[in-house]
């Protein structure tokens, strides 16, 4: 690994999930959080998707967001001070269009004081929609990982956030891990569509199971690579389904829109209840 | 809480029920959320475990209700699943409530001659806009409107608070052209159509507006960017951007909304 695993709980707020930082630290002190994770960032400030964004389904939510977020310099003019004003260990999940922008990114935000770990997000639902780089075979995750890993400085830890496909998430996390990987994030929103037939990502308490195999299958087959596990967890007794069977830390993600403090509590009851393994 | 007059989150209390033409009318102990609301604030509440969205909720009055110093009164509108869920809640049901949340409507500087458009149960901010208003030395003109009169709100109540008020069921454009006419500022909560009549007549007789836009909240604190609201001019620094309804809203300056990208 290479630098010290930065977070001081096993609890950490999900991509995309807690807003620029300044909301979801109504609600909690973020520095209480393992970590909070940034909505994924390019290279340029992206609009995001028009129309409807995100439907509910049965225990779930579907969103098509299309990555809007501020770009790299808006990132580090204002939301990135902010975050750090407000305690909170940083990790900026990043995405881009291409391999060269994946690395340009990496550069600036792993160079930028304050950021613990970079998070690659290689597992859009759907990247293609969204404009980004689409990741549909292990080699490609592999690259985009090595590319980032290039100039990242040393103490900043690259973690590569993959799908919970269980058919491939042995196959992708080897191989991140190979490319220089110090941990595995699994999983992002499953690839789903929107009513209207527009691909988006079902995400929320459906997809828990799903992600369980996943994580439980990668923590078996790469016993010396820490993975975060990241899907529908809601309660504590959902975090600790997770890291009984292996996960490192938690990241909590969809339940945040049920309940603004539920990241908060879930840290708070596992405190509670003993150190975590 | 790192914002001392930020939103709360509470477990809350349903303390009573009514039933008034098509509308549920649920009075809420949400302890600390009232003392903070003010007119064009709104809550969220959770519907159940299995529904993960939160219902958004305008804050229709606050006031002092067997014992609790600020319960809320919302004005729920049967529609989905989780809108019926809150209809059928009974007085002493648990109901997690977020709030006071959003951008509040702004109120003039000077006395100025106001008027109130609310159409349906998007009303329910109006009245607590008059009051405030009216504390201002500012004439209020309130027209009340909804496609049929069960879904009318507050018309007894406004006739006894508000000095001038129209009532319409159907189409109101005609109602908002005319009565523009002898207003300095505008204020509008309904349904896209209306807000936007209002926000056309206002520009046409150059006068301000506000708008209190209702989009899809699935969040609505802020965290999922699910409610884009496409911007004309940014306030901070005069481009377009697409902001938040939730947090940047959910009232606007009509002018600066992109009503074509809506
Ligand atoms: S509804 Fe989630 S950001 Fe507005």
């Amino acid at each position: 690994m290479s630098g010290d695993w930065p977070f001081s709980g096993p609890v950490l707020s999900a991509s995309g999930c807690g807003g620029t930082g300044r909301e979801l630290a109504s609600y909690g002190d973020l520095a209480d959080l393992g970590g909070f994770v940034t909505r994924s960032i390019t290279l340029h400030a992206r609009p995001g998707a028009r129309g409807e964004r995100i439907v509910e389904s049965p225990s779930g939510l579907v969103n098509a967001i299309g990555l809007q977020n501020p770009g790299v310099e808006a990132f580090l003019g204002e939301e990135l001070p902010a975050l750090l004003e407000l305690g909170a260990t940083v990790v900026a999940s990043i995405a881009g269009h291409s391999l060269g922008e994946y690395a340009e990114v990496s550069r600036a935000l792993g160079r930028a004081a304050g950021v613990s770990a970079l998070e690659v997000n290689l597992s859009a639902p759907d990247a293609s929609g969204a404009g980004v780089f689409d990741i549909r075979e292990p080699f490609q995750a592999a690259g985009v990982v090595a590319a980032c890993r290039r100039d990242l400085p040393g103490g900043v830890l690259l973690l590569a956030k993959l799908r919970s496909d269980a058919s491939r998430v042995v196959e992708t996390a080897r191989a991140v891990t190979e490319a220089g990987a110090d941990a595995v994030v699994v999983g992002n929103a499953v690839p789903a569509a929107m009513p209207d037939g527009r691909p988006g990502g079902l995400s929320g308490p459906a997809i828990r199971p799903l992600a369980l195999r996943s994580v439980s299958l990668a923590v078996e087959a790469l016993p010396g690579t820490p993975v975060i596990a990241c899907g529908g967890i809601m309660d504590p007794a959902d975090a600790r389904a997770f890291l009984d069977v292996g996960a490192r830390a938690v990241q909590v993600g969809s339940a945040l829109f049920h309940d603004p403090t539920a990241a908060h509590r879930i840290a708070a009851a596992l405190a509670a209840g003993g150190e975590p393994r | 809480m790192s914002t001392p007059l930020g939103p709360l989150h509470v477990t809350g209390e349903v303390l009573a029920t009514k039933t008034v033409g098509a509308h549920r009318h649920l009075t809420l102990v949400a302890p600390g959320i009232g003392e903070r609301s003010r007119p064009g604030s709104f809550v969220a509440v959770s519907t159940g475990e299995a529904r993960l969205a939160r219902r958004a909720l305008w804050i229709h009055r606050v006031r002092p209700m067997g014992g609790h110093r600020a319960t809320l009164d919302v004005v729920v509108e049967p529609r989905g699943s989780g809108s019926r869920w809150l209809a059928g809640l009974a007085p002493g049901a648990a109901v997690d409530v977020t709030g006071p949340l959003g951008r509040p409507f702004a109120l003039p500087r000077e006395p100025a001659r106001c008027l109130l458009v609310g159409e349906g149960y998007a009303a329910a901010p109006l009245l607590a806009l008059a009051e405030r208003l009216r504390q201002r030395a500012c004439p209020v003109h309130l027209v009340l409107c909804a496609p049929d009169e069960s879904r009318l709100l507050d018309v007894l109540e406004a006739r006894r608070s508000v000095a001038q008020v129209d009532v319409v069921t159907g189409d109101p454009q005609a109602a908002i052209a005319a009565a523009v006419a002898s207003a300095d500022v505008v204020y509008s909560a309904g349904s896209v159509p209306t807000l936007r009549a209002c926000a056309d007549a206002a520009a046409a007789a150059g006068v301000s507006c506000q708008v209190a836009l209702e989009r899809h909240l699935t969040c609505a604190t802020g965290l999922c960017s699910g409610c884009p609201v496409p911007l004309l001019h940014h306030e901070e620094d005069g481009g377009p951007r697409v902001v938040r309804d939730c947090v940047d809203g959910p009232v606007f300056r009509a002018g600066l909304v992109d009503w074509e990208s809506l």
